[in-house]
């Protein structure tokens, strides 16, 4: 086979991974993980100049396209930010050389399972990528030992894993309605040929398959009444771990959903999923907005909140039609970027302020202006205020529902508000009054924060028509 | 498919389903551990007469995962965690062996009514196989449930995996790459938790979530 951009994205991460675990110096390699990040992006963003034919096991489309930029991006920033952010871990002996090791080496196999998960054409495949993905992200959050930090993971592991398994059944209930239109053998895992002929399928495998996905990734994916793992995983994690785990696998998971969605979609005799998403997205959302109130650790504070977007994502996914899925798929762009910056900005503030009990810290705009104020913004984007981003996305959504659907509309503003004053409540007391904690002297690299929030604030002013015909596209797609 | 070879993948597949109701009520590790073994042991028999039946060579590599690593070095490896643990002795369950049975039973109706009603279209064997392997997974999600440690929820899991590959096993010319990727998840699961059960000991002296469930994030 020869080199394309396909085969990059998936060869960087795995040659990296191996290389990250053979090289000893940890100065190195944390940079040799930047140089590998940037590099898979460049593989990544060369997809669009041209794109190899589907075969049985991979596939680049309009769809993943997004994704796998969105992806390769913000794993490329977030390896910039855990240079510094690891950098400090060491010296305060959080960390160990050979942690960091680890931690580099997983880095990288995460990138590698993320990836293959995107550009993935097999169900099948789809499904040990996110097992893999899965069980990196145990381990790294895992990493600190803390008895905290081995809950978490522990918790993560059991539900992840029975996630996993569930889901796993129903890609063999997806195989046997297929078998006998399709036939035997690899075609009948394989996507593409699924899709063409997905409407022959009997429907009711197909209904009680996605009921299968639907509990399995949807676990991944984090919403409520299956979110149980997220916050401890959020939490107890290191933060580059945080900014990638709600930045992107939760994105992952939705998308593999996505796919098996656009099955049952084409099959006129099946359950319509959209329904079943609009439910579980608005519980999700109004159940953490309320959840926000309560917070004690600034962590999970932001890890709730990832809860609410993916509520209010698979909210408009399951919506469908070309407004709506637009309004997703924007909204989900949007909230992997806001999230991670916000993610980069705690990270700095934990170090600082050596805890993360939101109770023990106060007055960051006095202590620490750049950090303080960039926090603010992000809070400010992420609570969905104007002009930035996600106010845009969260109002196409909204309107787009309100013209089919008002009593949900009306359910869905009252989550988002709701979880706005939340967020602000608790976004008052670490930002403003009088200084609290601790006040070391942050060793940031505030460029990544600075790179997201730019974009952010960028998209809420002026939307590039390129980039609009593109989402346009994809959400047609999505159907 | 003559008569005979349609009861005998019936019986296999239903003495798993057994089994998994054998380890429901064990309330000591050791024999949590045997009853475990039984179980892998079934699923390779179950695993190698499907081969057989369909005339598919590479399900033998399931049924000889099967057998070698889930029947035969995982309750070993186990067996020696728990005696360098100290807690070979009773397990206790959260709920007691009667209701337990009963939800068993429960679950059982419930994936034998569903998988049936659903699946008329499908040919007898993949149909029946597909309705015990539903049972075997809800069995090994009750077993999760109702066990408070470590040990115990592992194995919970793990008799979850076998009705998956069983299920995947009974889906006639499911490509390879899912049966391996699922024995060697186990495999990958297995050292995970391994690392995990030797971790929490070091920590807590014990392998009781429960003790875990103390230092939860978000105390005081």
């Amino acid at each position: 086979m020869t080199f394309n951009a396909l085969t990059g994205v998936l060869v960087v991460p795995a040659a990296a991974a191996a290389l990250l675990a053979a090289l000893p110096n940890y100065r190195a390699t944390a940079r040799l993980n930047v140089a590998a990040t940037t590099l898979t992006l460049i593989c990544a963003l060369s997809l669009f100049l041209g794109r190899p034919q589907p075969s049985s096991y991979l596939l680049v489309d309009d769809l993943n396209g997004t994704f796998i930029v969105l992806t390769t991006f913000v794993g490329f920033t977030t390896s910039v930010f855990s240079l510094s952010y690891i950098g400090h871990e060491l010296e305060i002996g959080r960390l160990t050389p050979p942690f960091v090791r680890f931690y580099h080496a997983m880095y990288q196999v995460l990138m590698f399972a993320m990836n293959l998960a995107l550009v993935a054409n097999n169900i099948g495949l789809i499904w040990v990528a996110i097992e893999l993905a899965t069980l990196t992200t145990v381990l790294m959050v895992g990493i600190y030992r803390t008895p905290e930090a081995l809950e978490a993971a522990w918790k993560y592991f059991i539900l992840g894993s029975v996630g996993i398994a569930l889901a796993l059944f129903g890609t063999i209930l997806i195989y046997m309605a297929a078998r006998p239109v399709v036939g035997e053998g690899l075609d009948a895992m394989v996507w593409t040929v699924l899709i063409t002929r997905a409407g022959d399928f009997d429907p009711a495998l197909l209904d009680l398959a996605f009921v299968f996905l639907l509990l399995g990734y949807g676990t991944k994916v984090g919403l409520a009444p299956l979110h149980a793992w997220l916050p401890d995983a959020h939490a107890e994690g290191p933060t580059p771990i945080s900014a990638v785990l709600s930045g992107l696998l939760l994105n992952v998971a939705l998308y593999a959903l996505l796919r098996f969605k656009m099955l049952l979609a084409v099959n006129t005799a099946a359950l319509a999923p959209g329904p079943l998403l609009v439910t579980l997205g608005l519980i999700s959302l109004v159940f953490a907005a309320f959840m926000l109130y309560r917070r004690r650790d600034i962590k999970r504070l932001f890890a709730y909140s990832s809860i609410e977007h993916m509520g209010i994502i698979a909210f408009a996914f399951g919506m469908g039609g070309p407004l709506a899925n637009f309004a997703g798929l924007l909204h989900m762009t949007l909230h992997s970027l806001t999230k991670s910056a916000i993610f980069f900005a705690v990270g700095h503030v934990a170090q600082v302020k050596g805890t993360r009990r939101i109770g023990d810290m106060g007055g960051l705009t006095e202590t620490n202006p750049v950090l303080g104020w960039s926090l603010v913004l992000g809070v400010v984007a992420i609570a969905g205020l104007p002009p930035l981003g996600i106010f845009m996305s969260e109002f196409l959504v909204v309107s787009s529902t309100f013209a089919r659907a008002p009593l949900l509309a009306i359910i869905l503003v009252f989550g988002l508000l709701v979880g706005l004053a939340g967020l602000f409540l608790r976004l008052n007391s670490i930002a403003f009054g009088e200084p609290r904690g601790t006040n070391a002297k942050a060793q940031a690299s505030y460029v990544p924060m600075f790179a997201h929030l730019a974009l952010v604030l960028a998209a809420g002013i002026y939307l590039p028509p390129p980039l609009v015909a593109w989402f346009q596209n994809v959400a047609r797609l999505l159907g | 498919m003559s008569r005979i070879d349609f009861d005998i993948a019936h019986l296999l597949a239903g003495s798993l389903v057994l089994i998994s109701f054998l380890e429901l009520y064990q309330d000591r590790l050791y024999a949590l551990l045997n009853v475990y073994a039984l179980h892998a042991l079934a699923l390779a028999a179950s695993v190698a007469w499907q081969a057989f039946v369909q005339d598919a060579p590479h399900l033998y590599v399931t049924a000889t995962i099967a057998l070698a690593f889930k029947a035969i070095v995982i309750p070993v490896v186990l067996h020696r965690i728990i005696v360098r643990l100290g807690i070979h002795r009773e397990i206790e369950d959260v709920v007691g062996v009667g209701p337990a049975m009963l939800a068993g039973i429960g679950l059982v109706a419930l994936s034998m009514v569903v998988m049936l009603r659903v699946t008329h279209g499908a040919d007898p064997l993949a149909r029946e196989d597909l309705a015990f392997a539903l049972s075997v997974v809800l069995l090994g999600l009750l077993m999760m449930v109702t066990r408070r440690n470590a040990v115990g929820q592992v194995v919970g899991f793990m008799s979850l995996e076998n009705g998956l590959v069983l299920a995947a096993t009974g889906a006639k010319g499911m490509p390879l790459v899912v049966e391996i990727s699922v024995a060697f998840s186990v495999l990958i699961a297995f050292i995970v938790i391994g690392i995990f059960l030797f971790r929490i000991r070091e920590r807590f002296d014990t392998v009781d979530v429960q003790v875990l469930d103390r230092f939860r994030g978000e105390r005081g």
